[in-house]
């Protein structure tokens, strides 16, 4: 009996740290290849130069085009998201009836459970098209449509956080409000989302780091092309792009080309470990305790 | 890259996604180690451009010769030839002749080869249907876009020519593993290898002819068969050498100005090389003259523009000679 309790526990505590193991390895790997990528790159360099074309012969290795195009599809994913995830998420809780939110709950769900390749040919062969008949100048690859299909995709995420959230917010509350004679929306938003704001704003600050690491919809519809602009029409490169662009074509392992993903490998990882972080600490600050 | 059969279904998502798991699928080293001395089989790597010429050729011979095991890799112009002067590949692919250095490293290995053209390519520039402007390009004006001076200043259409709109241009052109970059570069920019960083790059050629075709400030090159695949998505642009020695003004790629050599310089011979070694085996032999035979059908086949009856009929003969000298000196 005892043996096989240690047994039990052994195991589990394997299986613990093959996870910690793994996530250190990853860390590792990112940190010793790109050291030696900084090693010939300067890091002024890597963080100011405003042009990255380290595939050709005359090799620029400045991240900011990359970075650029990478904010620039996560800023339209989060201005389709937030508005409509928040406002899903306060009429579930507010006005919806049991049954509808039994209904319309799983069906959001759905939206997370497809697959981001198909949503990537869903932003090139419906959303591009129908964009192009409304604005005729727009490219075929671009920041726009993508953007707009990764709002969609990360919409569950800030509506069921965000309507937690709210939920969680003590029913005194409500009542209160309703008892001053507020209607249901001043009491939704003049109450219920203040009280809940920072479950919302980690919901948001996950589902921008989800929208930063986000893959298959920005390498299929926004383009290949670093760019350092702010504007949504045109094609542009994201860092992921760029990174499934060098692993898939015929760079040799441990030239300096090579390199670069590690390099721009590092510099997503930093941008989601500081937003998971800060999500954290938000959380912990900021909850607001009505006990 | 990619199969032509593949492609030659309308471009659309599927295609495209299929391109993507195809690519993933060949790209890296795909080919079987070479051990160059099984009798039964042949090791081909090198360009995708031809690739889908040779692949052709590989599928009818399994049909007459199915004992004989035919492997076609894809790692570039410049990859295949790295193998092929180490010895390791029986038939190198290749959208440009050898290089000086890679000629050199050949002799070092002790490899001896023999170069055969097996079709003609005219790289195509193409704009959106609905550009309404360009109507022709000088070479000129194709190295003003693409030198690597143009690096972020070449950026609108009336910066090449001022009646050209005040629009911005969108560059889509083959990456630089590909040996039509190479040759593209070479012939326009004057030095192979050399062109600005700053467009839309993809080793696969479905990504540029979607770009292209969606995108009405765009501007691309690829080969000549990816056009014919999507000729009513995409407008072709007639070139103009700026030389009426070889045809005056603007010339459209057709099976005929590529030809008869008047669509310069674009047009290039696609070839392969085939190491004596291997052209000393009887099963080398015969696979080399079955390319040889089947070349004009299929090359057209995959879109791809054939050479003259007689030019095959030479490089059978020449390659006769060589496998015979080779045969003796093994």
């Amino acid at each position: 009996m005892r043996v096989s309790e240690k047994i039990i526990e052994g195991l589990l505590w394997l299986s613990t740290a093959i996870t910690i193991l793994i996530t250190i390895s990853i860390i590792w790997v990112l940190l010793s290849e790109s050291i030696s990528f900084f090693r010939v790159v300067p890091l002024s360099e890597f963080l100011t130069e405003k042009e990255w074309t380290p595939l050709f012969a005359d090799k620029k290795f400045g991240i900011l085009p990359l970075v650029a195009g990478t904010l620039l599809t996560t800023a339209v994913a989060i201005a389709v998201a937030l508005p409509i995830g928040l406002t899903i998420a306060i009429y579930l809780n507010e006005y919806a009836h049991d049954r509808m939110r039994q209904i319309v709950k799983p069906l959001l769900e759905v939206l997370a459970t497809i697959p981001t390749v198909v949503y990537g040919f869903f932003a090139l062969t419906v959303v591009t098209p129908f964009l192009q008949s409304i604005i005729p100048n727009l490219s075929g690859f671009n920041a726009l449509s993508a953007g707009i299909v990764m709002g969609i995709m990360i919409i569950p995420m800030i509506s069921s956080l965000s309507e937690d959230a709210i939920s969680a917010v003590p029913r005194s509350l409500r009542e209160a409000a309703y008892g001053m004679g507020s209607t249901r929306l001043q009491t939704s938003f003049g109450v219920m989302v203040p009280a809940a704001s920072s479950g919302i704003v980690v919901s948001v600050i996950l589902a921008i780091s989800r929208a930063v690491g986000e893959t298959m919809i920005v390498a299929i519809a926004a383009g290949q092309q670093p760019r350092l602009t702010l504007n949504p029409l045109v094609p542009i490169e994201t860092i992921t792009t760029y990174i499934v662009q060098v692993s898939l074509g015929d760079v040799p392992r441990g030239s300096l080309e090579y390199k670069t993903i590690f390099a721009a490998g590092i510099t997503l990882f930093v941008f989601t470990f500081a937003l998971n972080n800060l999500s954290f600490w938000i959380k912990k600050k900021y909850q607001e305790k009505y006990d | 890259m990619l199969n032509f059969k593949l492609s030659s279904v309308k471009l659309n998502a599927a295609v495209l996604l299929g391109a993507t798991l195809m690519f993933s699928a060949c790209g890296g080293n795909n080919t079987e180690e070479a051990n160059g001395d099984g009798a039964g089989s042949i090791q081909i790597d090198g360009s995708s451009t031809v690739y889908p010429i040779t692949e052709a050729v590989a599928e009818e011979y399994r049909a007459e010769a199915p004992d004989v095991k035919v492997t076609v890799g894809v790692s570039g112009t410049g990859g295949g030839f790295k193998k092929f002067t180490r010895g390791e590949i029986d038939i190198v692919n290749a959208s440009r002749p050898i290089k000086d250095s890679e000629a050199s490293v050949a002799k070092e290995s002790g490899i001896t080869y023999v170069e055969l053209p097996v079709a003609y390519d005219g790289l195509t520039v193409v704009v959106h249907p609905e550009n309404n402007w360009v109507k022709d390009i000088t070479t000129e004006e194709l190295k003003k876009i693409w030198e690597p001076a143009a690096q972020g200043k070449i950026k609108r259409w009336n910066q090449i020519r001022p009646e050209w709109p005040d629009q911005e241009i969108h560059l889509y052109g083959p990456g630089v593993e590909s040996g039509t970059y190479d040759y593209f570069t070479e012939a326009v920019v004057g030095e192979s290898g050399a062109s600005r960083g700053d467009y839309t790059a993809s080793e696969d050629d479905n990504v540029l002819v979607q770009g292209v075709s969606t995108d009405v400030n765009a501007l691309g090159f690829f080969g000549f068969a990816y056009y014919e695949e999507n000729q009513n998505k995409l407008k072709i642009v007639p070139v103009n050498d700026l030389n009426d020695a070889n045809g005056k003004g603007a010339i459209t790629p057709t099976l005929e100005t590529v030809k008869d050599g008047s669509y310069a310089p674009l047009s290039r011979p696609l070839f392969i090389y085939v190491n004596s070694k291997a052209a000393a085996r009887p099963a080398t032999v015969d696979f080399v003259n079955f390319y040889l035979d089947n070349a004009a059908d299929l090359s057209q086949e995959v879109g791809y523009i054939p050479m003259p009856a007689e030019m095959y009929k030479e490089q059978k003969e020449k390659f006769k000679q060589f496998a015979e000298s080779a045969g003796k000196n093994q």
